[in-house]
């Protein structure tokens, strides 16, 4: 009976890794992963994809199988695994000989000639055979890595994971070490080709990653315990070494980098400026705010409108002027809408400001305002900081020149963007750890409750909300600069999602989680174009990955790992 | 009688066409300790509503101090010098005791955003002048080494500690305290009934109770009121009381009179659970 079992739900993870397999055939990911290679001439990135899919599932199946039987059971669990992969192998060749006999290309844009190809390993629908095998070799793989001890395991599981990351950055690693010129150059080439990484690079990598990780867990221990021993000043400047360390990396890394990874540097920058405004409201207050970008684009236009050398723009000023002047009218317009809309609770205020934001765009937009906002054809000739005389500092002669440095490439508002983040990330911080950041959290908690403690729910509410519009406030101001003209189209209901989504995959109320939710949510998909295609659907599948297996958010706030600190303790204890 | 803290006066308050309190005279004496009994719906927690604003009374009047707080937000009043406890424990879970006091001392504490980041003297000062005030009120409920803890993680007892301690914060002249006893068993119940009357003799201040525990709000009130469908049915002090006729009556029904109170309410809170 418990035998049928296992072999049941074996077949049924294979299916299901079938299924999500043939899902992400359809959507078109297979084919264009398959442009990039994992290991030049050996695997494409499109059938690692598929090759994991087999494998987790049959790393799942036989997890399963020790769960069922209550214990690993070598010769069950490699079946377990060797099944689930078959059936994901089998389940992919049926879809590639339905592809072949109908024409699925009426409904699926994406059931290419290429991707049965692909599947097929180009052989025609001789090569149907190899999907079973090859998914069963790989679910026995997948089965057998549970069997592993983790010793052998751990080093196994960095090294693809170092692989995987390695060679989906290649082209960024590669742009880098170039640029260095010289030996750097070299190696360079030796180890990424054009797509992906070389075979030797590959090796490098698996054998440098293996050494390091059974090094470290051999190790490991006595490093960390000899760091714990070291007395307080050691530990200082151990600290300070490496905040230096980080500094010096984040002055130099544009230089290095260049101007495209110093631009997607900058975008996140922004990204996590408007992260943090919006953490006042959602994380801190509890005040779902769908219409963010509303902030973000009257702060991007007043840039715009100050500074302009083009015929929508009303003066002249300097950018140092034009920034401040910016981050208040946002907070203004934030007083503006905040005293009509706060008095509804939760969803109706999400509706409210949703309705705001997109008026917002449509009202740059529009025709009604083309006399003073350009309408589509926004405003161009956005002046770039200069730092100059102290008169540049202040306004500048038209036509524009710049007697001191011009901040006039990504590279150098890079250092704007991240100083402005720091500021923003310390001021959120010390508001959050004032009488301020804990009536916010009250309210989050319980409204009526925070109310009958005497709070002014209406003003502390309203100050989350002018606090996090100026903040949006100087992310639009910098992007403004950063791009030298603003368009309404810019202004998309999508950005203020994505602020929303990074919030939540970061965590919500946390403010390290904004940096990795800005990185992992607008970063990865800029540096990866491949990605950048499937951006929706990866967004969908982390914030459902994240809501399942780390509901906190990846960098949770405080207070959350307080309780699990807690929680640990209680158990050491008891 | 002294000169009352809180006069309600003729208070009404309807939910559609439910009349919940009717026509109610109430009045509280200062540094008295005064409860609301009745059976289940009788209207004693919206008339609780209704003095600390969560609910607006329909008609009537409330005074507290010789000022009308009738239409007063929840956070006037609370200015004022009332402050509660609810029903069910409504801490800030996912805050820390200590927290949880910090934000009832909330309209003590003045510093503006700016000065929060740029944590100046006075900022400085203020904060530090709260965190020791929430510990002496942390330490004066028996919770001196909790205040780190999350408030979902104190045991029941505590949380409701914590939860007067919060109130306490407000630094009220008046605080109303809705069933403090739910779910206490009897010793946590003897240990509250010497807490009320400390906090009503170390404090000077005036305490309402909701309370269905007979043996509390006759052992520690000065003077009770029962309410029935939203009506006054008596008022007096706990002999009176346990004696009066329709309070009987009223919990058990015609024919029940000749019973005890204690006898009556120990029927009525089985029928409850």
């Amino acid at each position: 009976m418990k035998k049928e079992n296992f072999i049941w739900s074996s077949i049924k993870v294979g299916l299901l890794a079938g299924a999500i397999g043939i899902f992400l055939s359809l959507v078109g990911m297979v084919e264009v992963f398959n442009k990039r290679d994992v290991v030049e001439k050996v695997i494409s990135l499109g059938m690692f994809l598929l090759l994991a899919i087999s494998m987790i599932a049959g790393f799942i199946a036989s997890r399963r199988t020790s769960d069922l039987l209550g214990g690993n059971q070598a010769g069950s669990n490699l079946l377990a695994g060797t099944l689930a992969g078959l059936f994901t192998g089998i389940t992919l060749a049926l879809f590639v000989l339905a592809s072949d006999q109908l024409n699925l290309r009426a409904i699926f844009l994406n059931a290419t000639p290429t991707l049965s190809g692909l599947l097929t390993f180009g052989r025609g629908s001789g090569g149907l055979w190899m999907l079973p095998v090859l998914g069963a070799g790989t679910g026995l793989a997948g089965g057998a890595f549970l069997l592993l001890p983790l010793l052998v395991r751990r080093p196994i599981t960095h090294a693809i994971m170092v692989i995987i990351f390695s060679a989906l950055f290649s082209s960024l690693f590669r742009v880098i070490m170039v640029n260095q010129g010289g030996g750097i150059e070299k190696a360079a080439k030796a180890i990424f080709s054009q797509t992906g990484l070389t075979i030797n690079g590959a090796l490098v990598f698996i054998f440098g990653t293996l050494f390091i990780s059974i090094l470290w867990s051999s190790q490991g221990a006595k490093v960390q315990n000899r760091v714990d021993r070291l007395p307080a000043k050691g530990k200082l400047s151990l600290r300070v070494f490496s905040i230096l360390l980080i500094a010096y990396v984040a002055i130099m890394l544009p230089q290095a980098a260049g101007p495209f990874i110093a631009q997607v540097i900058v975008i996140i920058s922004l990204y996590i400026l408007m992260g943090l405004g919006l953490n006042i409201e959602i994380g801190f207050a509890g005040l779902l705010d769908l219409g963010f970008v509303a902030f973000y684009a009257i702060g991007a236009y007043t840039v715009g409108l100050l500074t302009s050398y083009g015929e929508y723009g009303l003066q002249h000023v300097s950018f140092w002027v034009a920034v401040p002047i910016a981050v208040l009218i946002s907070m203004m317009f934030g007083g503006i809408l905040g005293v009509p809309v706060l008095g509804v609770r939760g969803d109706y205020l999400a509706i409210a400001t949703l309705g705001f934001g997109e008026i917002v765009r449509l009202l740059a937009g529009s025709d009604f305002m083309a006399p003073y906002l350009g309408g589509p054809r926004g405003i161009i000739g956005i002046q770039k900081p200069c730092i100059g005389t102290l008169g540049e500092f202040i306004a500048v002669d038209i036509p524009r020149v710049c007697n001191g440095i011009e901040l006039s490439k990504p590279q150098d508002i890079y250092y704007v963007a991240i100083a402005s983040a720091l500021l923003i990330a310390f001021f959120s911080w010390r508001l959050r750890e004032s009488r301020l950041g804990r009536a916010w959290m009250a309210i989050r908690e319980d409204e009526d409750v925070a109310e009958a403690l005497g709070i002014k729910l209406v003003q502390a509410k309203l100050l989350a909300y002018m606090l996090g519009a100026a903040f949006a406030g100087l992310g639009g101001a910098i992007f403004a600069t950063l791009v030298g003209s603003i368009f309404a189209t810019s202004m998309q209901l999508i950005v203020s999602i994505n602020v929303v989504a990074l919030i939540i995959v970061g965590g919500m109320g946390s403010i390290p989680g904004v940096v990795v939710g800005a990185l992992a949510l607008i970063g990865l998909p800029e540096l990866l174009r491949e990605v950048s295609e499937f951006r929706f659907l990866l967004y969908g599948m982390a914030l459902i990955a994240v809501m399942l297996a780390k509901p906190e958010g990846l960098w949770p706030s405080q207070t959350i790992s307080r309780e699990l600190h807690h929680d640990e303790a209680a158990d050491a204890t008891s | 009688m002294t000169t009352p803290i809180l006069t309600a006066k003729k208070v009404i308050k309807r939910f559609g066409g439910l009349v919940a309190v009717n026509s109610v005279d109430f009045e509280i004496p200062e540094k008295s300790i005064v409860s609301i009994i009745g059976p289940n719906g009788a209207g004693k927690t919206t008339f609780f509503n209704c003095i600390t604003g969560f609910n607006k009374a329909d008609e009537g009047t409330i005074t507290f101090e010789g000022s009308d707080i009738q239409n007063l937000r929840p956070d006037q009043i609370t200015r004022h010098g009332i402050s509660r406890t609810y029903q069910n424990i409504r801490l800030f879970a996912n805050m820390t005791a200590l927290e949880n006091i910090l934000v009832g001392q909330h309209k003590f504490l003045h510093s503006s955003w700016i000065s929060a980041i740029l944590r100046t003297k006075s900022m400085l000062a203020e904060e530090k002048g709260a965190l020791d005030e929430a510990q002496r009120l942390l330490n004066f409920v028996d919770l001196k080494r909790k205040g780190d803890l999350l408030a979902r993680n104190l045991s029941y007892g505590e949380q409701r500690r914590l939860e007067i301690a919060r109130a306490l914060a407000t630094r009220p002249k008046l605080l109303l305290l809705d069933e403090p006893s739910a779910g206490m068993n009897p010793r946590e119940t003897e240990d509250l009934t010497s807490f009320i009357r400390k906090l009503r003799d170390e404090l000077g201040i005036a305490i309402l109770l909701i309370e269905h525990h007979m043996r509390v709000v006759m052992g520690i009130s000065e003077f009770i009121t029962v309410l029935d469908y939203g009506e006054k049915i008596a008022e007096g002090t706990p002999k009176e009381i346990q004696s009066n006729t329709r309070v009987i009556e009223a919990y058990l029904g015609r024919g029940a009179a000749t019973e005890g109170m204690d006898t009556a309410h120990e029927r009525f809170s089985n029928k409850k659970s």
